[in-house]
């Protein structure tokens, strides 16, 4: 029905990051695409930039947060076990009645929560569902590390899904492979910094090759198997938005499914980073913001990352 | 099926060219991927699954860091397909 989003008002430039992981503006460009990051300053918080985010999805969708059937956030980087973040986000919202969780699906929990939205909505269980996809990665990236210290960043964007008389919401090819769960993994535990000889904060740790391999060769099939499920071919689509990984894995993608040229495909990573939860609805807003896509346009979207968990679905553009 | 040396060695020329955009004349036996055909980890990723599909093999990740000039990716190859 709509989408809002919140970009942290500070902009990181390679240039000021590289010194930390002996690199430099080109070599990082060359390997992610990415030539500036948003990352959050003290006072944008998890919950503060989720509720930006929201605010400005529910006044797109012109409902109240009263009306809400049901908030929902994705995230890895809220920094309390316990409540949730979706409870606080609630709350700020002035909606401290509705029914509220967090999902933990990485990178794909933006595209879970649309499916679990989807079916909320259809079943009746809700009317309406605020979906947040959120990260603070800031706080959990090591600025030390050559991995990801260049490529996590922060951000926040909401959708609200709510009833239609013409479904626009494809069926969600969704799954995991958790065999593979050391690719992306934070360390240490919570627990295990009680210990005083902690090997230190915990930062999540990638192993690039595995997950940039996984995510062209088997996320291109995942997708294709979206839109068939959705009973489309690729020159129906208008828009491809693919979770803002790295520029490398949506040029390879994209070749690998053969896009035609005419479809508009989501390049936000290269002024946003990736931003895990947060980066679809973010590189959606940016798409509107160009004029690259319009309300009722098709778009395919796919998330994917720690777990190694992933779920795409064809949707119509609120 | 056996493959030669000179096989696996002209099937990756035509990986990498593809891949990478490496002139493939430059591409020998002692060259370095990255130090001297300036093909990168993630490139290297692309270049290994292409490797898989044209020569019928499996190309495990270790394996894939362990690959640092064109001659260490035509031996393995070749010994994983005899």
């Amino acid at each position: 029905m709509s989408v809002g989003a919140y970009r942290p008002r500070r902009s990181v430039l390679n240039s000021e990051i590289v010194e930390a992981i002996d690199s430099s503006d080109e070599w990082i460009k060359e390997r992610s695409g990415i030539h500036s990051r948003r990352i959050a300053g003290e006072d944008e918080s998890v919950v503060s930039m989720s509720v930006a985010a929201a605010k400005s999805a529910l006044e797109r969708a012109g409902i109240s947060a009263e009306q809400l059937g049901a908030v929902i956030c994705a995230t890895i980087t809220y920094p309390f076990q316990t409540p949730s973040a979706a409870t606080d986000i609630a709350l700020q919202l002035g909606a401290p009645k509705v029914p509220a969780f967090d999902i933990s699906a990485a990178c794909a929990g933006f595209c879970y929560g649309v499916g679990i939205a989807s079916d909320l909505v259809r079943a009746g269980t809700a009317e309406y569902v605020l979906l947040v996809g959120v990260e603070k990665l800031s706080d959990f990236t090591d600025p030390t590390d050559r991995g990801t210290a260049f490529i996590f960043a922060d951000g926040a964007g909401a959708v609200i899904i709510g009833p239609s008389d013409t479904p626009g919401i494809g069926p969600m090819i969704w799954g995991s492979d958790a065999t593979a769960r050391e690719a992306i993994m934070m360390e240490p535990s919570w627990v295990d910094l009680r210990d005083p000889d902690s090997i230190g904060w915990p930062d999540i740790k990638m192993q690039g090759q595995t997950v940039f391999r996984w995510a062209v060769y088997q996320m291109a099939p995942v997708a294709l198997e979206a839109l068939a499920a959705a009973g489309i071919t690729a020159d129906q689509l208008d828009a491809f938005i693919p979770h803002q990984a790295n520029e490398r894995i949506i040029d390879a993608m994209a070749k690998a499914m053969h896009l035609p040229e005419s479809v508009a495909i989501a390049r936000d990573i290269r002024t946003s980073g990736n931003t895990s939860a947060a980066s679809i609805p973010l590189a959606m807003d940016a798409l509107y913001q160009e004029g690259a896509i319009k309300s009722g346009d098709t778009a395919l979207l796919i998330g994917f990352g720690a777990g190694l968990v992933y779920a795409a679905q064809v949707v119509q553009l609120p | 099926m056996a493959l030669t040396q000179n096989e696996v060695l002209a099937g990756i020329r035509e990986i990498v060219e593809e891949v990478a955009g490496v002139d493939p004349a430059t591409i020998e036996m002692g060259k370095s991927f990255t130090d001297d055909l300036d093909v990168d980890s993630l490139s290297m990723v692309e270049v290994v699954v292409a490797a898989e599909e044209r020569f019928g093999i499996k190309i495990p990740d270790d394996e894939v860091t362990k690959m640092a000039t064109v001659g260490d990716a035509v031996n393995f190859i070749v010994s994983a397909a005899s």
